[in-house]
């Protein structure tokens, strides 16, 4: 669609003269109605209002109070239909907030702390990218309405480092080469960061194979990791060095790292080699 | 999604009254059920009472059993030390449900509310009549290899997807219910879903508003041999093709009680007395542990897609029963 056209659009929504029957009920259902609607299209410019977002507005309500910065929970919110105070802490630093009594807590983090190192996967609970710390156990704050954190302690991937100091799970993700994209990391490390505790307390899960026998600081198997951190998906399938990274956090045990950075030698011998610089002979060569 | 007033509850009756006031009002747990619906557009409250702060989380051992509360989470109930070691089939039967980080979330009394997962139920462009009773049955005639093979009705085949009631139903647990005028109702847990008939809207025979409180379980003399099986399409974090919970007590060399519920084959867990009954008085061999799960499936009526549970349903009897007696199986 060209600017024009765009703008044109965006105009006949503006003045809501252009709005279909099911475009209608969709903004009532959001409570957008009237002064509130053209509110809210004011402050969407910036995103393209073409026939698709409304798409987006029915998964994104939450955009109407779009302040993703550290410390923008103090900016004035609009005027919500079902507006819910929220006391709660963040990485140890308290929040107040009003929310729309819809806002997910993964939305909460995202578009009003400004905390966008927990990820938005699937956003329905099938995928783990979502996964944070709430009182010290790991959840998913895709399911988790804002609403009902009040008093909550929340972490997130960014409050596990302590400085430049990375946790060690952090560390070992590294170490072992635990992910490619990167998208599912910091719910894989959040996760991975409670499951630590849960073995401390002697956990069962479901492949331990008598859950009548007890014990505390349990070494998990491989088999007990793949089974404790099934609820994160990693669509890139970094899960062997995923694996590797708990296991070598969670026993204490060191082991070896299987990778390096090529030195700088290296890297000018394969360059003299041709194998980069002249990339096309030398690759069908490969090939 | 939706959007709805929020209100957090003080105490159970008055949340109760509150949600027995609205038709169109919700209790709100763990959030893991209803909150996937509401963004879904499958569940559309008016009104959310937020039940999760009540104090209706304790474990507590009683005169008779064992209480365990309505909204302790999945995760602490599985790793009760009572539970553990009293009630290892519902130890067990929780772990296969769901991630850790669902379990830690999700409460015992939401588990027991858990919705079907089929898939024309969560699509609201498709006809179904739990969604919206009049409009159809899009399985029936659809994709229907995950639904039901018993108890099913030209109306609806959802199946209930969940594994902890599958435990409830073996181990007869009573579920504790609060109503609006402030007393308690006692509903055997068999007694707690229904099969869908002509009302499949309705998943159980609570009146709207009626809080569960608590889950209650008699003693028994299970623990050493009860297991749970779950078979599905990965080996974790999926619903149940089919799942068993199977328990046996012994005297001497032969069965004294015995317990087969299958899971995720009918609209609500399917305890099979029939294949209770084969198994009482005899010897523990793989043939009579054969014959029961035949008496089990006896009267299964698949559908197109899903006739494959019949067979699963029979091995996965055999296999559970095996597996709680840990191998000593002539």
């Amino acid at each position: 669609m060209d600017d024009n056209q765009e703008q044109q659009d965006f105009d006949g929504m503006e003045d809501g003269s252009h709005l279909s029957a099911d475009e209608e009920r969709l903004l009532g259902e959001l409570g957008l109605f009237g002064a509130t609607r053209r509110e809210f299209l004011g402050q969407s410019t910036a995103a393209v209002l073409g026939t698709f977002a409304f798409g987006l507005l029915a998964q994104e309500e939450a955009l109407a109070q779009l302040a993703p910065s550290p410390g923008a929970s103090m900016a004035p919110t609009p005027r919500l239909e079902n507006a819910v105070r929220v006391l709660l802490k963040i990485n140890g630093a308290p929040q107040r907030l009003e929310v729309d009594s819809r806002m997910a807590l993964l939305d909460l983090l995202r578009e009003r702390v400004g905390l966008t190192g927990t990820k938005k996967g699937c956003d329905q609970g099938q995928c783990g990218a979502c996964t944070v710390m709430v009182d010290g156990r790991r959840v998913l704050s895709c399911l988790t309405l804002a609403a009902s954190c009040e008093g909550k302690d929340v972490t997130t991937i960014e409050g596990l480092a302590k400085g430049d100091q990375l946790h060690p799970m952090q560390a070992a993700f590294i170490k072992h080469d635990g992910f490619q994209c990167g998208y599912c990391t910091p719910g894989q490390i959040c996760s991975a960061v409670a499951l630590l505790q849960e073995a401390r307390n002697g956990d069962a899960s479901h492949v331990t194979a008598d859950v009548r026998a007890r014990g505390r600081n349990i070494n998990l198997s491989e088999e007990e990791i793949k089974e404790r951190m099934s609820g994160n998906i990693c669509r890139c399938g970094a899960y062997p060095g995923i694996v590797a990274a708990i296991k070598e956090v969670q026993s204490g045990t060191r082991t070896a790292q299987t990778w390096e950075f090529a030195s700088d030698e290296r890297i000018a011998l394969a360059m003299n080699d041709g194998a980069i610089n002249d990339g096309g002979r030398r690759t069908d060569e490969i090939i | 999604m939706k959007s709805f007033k929020y209100s957090v509850a003080k105490e159970p009756t008055g949340a109760a009254r509150t949600v027995s006031a609205n038709p169109t009002a919700k209790f709100l747990a763990g959030g893991t059920n209803l909150v996937d619906l509401m963004k879904e557009y499958v569940e559309r409250p008016s009104e959310v009472v937020d039940v999760s702060r009540l104090n209706l989380a304790q474990i507590r051992e009683t005169s008779n059993g064992i209480s365990i509360g309505a909204l302790a989470k999945n995760s602490d109930t599985a790793n009760h030390p009572l539970v553990r070691q009293n009630y290892p089939l519902l130890s067990m039967a929780i772990l296969a449900g769901a991630s850790a980080q669902l379990r830690n979330m999700a409460t015992n009394g939401g588990n027991l509310m858990q919705r079907t997962r089929c898939q024309y139920f969560y699509d609201t462009a498709m006809p179904c009549n739990k969604r919206e009773p009049g409009s159809g049955c899009g399985a029936l005639e659809g994709l229907n290899r995950i639904h039901a093979i018993l108890g099913h009705s030209e109306n609806c085949v959802a199946t209930y997807p969940g594994d902890m009631a599958n435990a409830l139903y073996a181990l007869d647990a009573t579920i504790r219910v609060r109503g609006t005028n402030g007393r308690d109702r006692l509903i055997p847990v068999q007694d707690f879903h229904r099969l869908p008939g002509d009302t499949p809207q309705k998943d159980n025979n609570l009146a709207h508003g009626e809080l569960i409180v608590a889950i209650e379980i008699p003693r028994n003399n299970f623990a050493a041999k009860s297991y749970y099986l779950k078979v599905r399409d990965r080996a974790s974090y999926a619903f149940a093709l089919v799942s068993v919970a199977a328990a046996l007590e012994m005297r001497g060399d032969a069965i004294e009680r015995a317990r087969v519920v299958l899971g995720s084959v009918a609209h609500k867990p399917w305890r099979s007395v029939e294949a209770e009954r084969v198994l009482i008085g005899k010897p523990v061999t793989v043939e009579t542990f054969e014959a029961s799960a035949e008496a089990a499936l006896k009267d299964a009526k698949p559908l197109e897609h899903n006739g494959y549970k019949v067979e699963l349903g029979k091995r996965s009897i055999v296999l559970a029963l095996q597996r709680a007696m840990s191998g000593e199986v002539a």
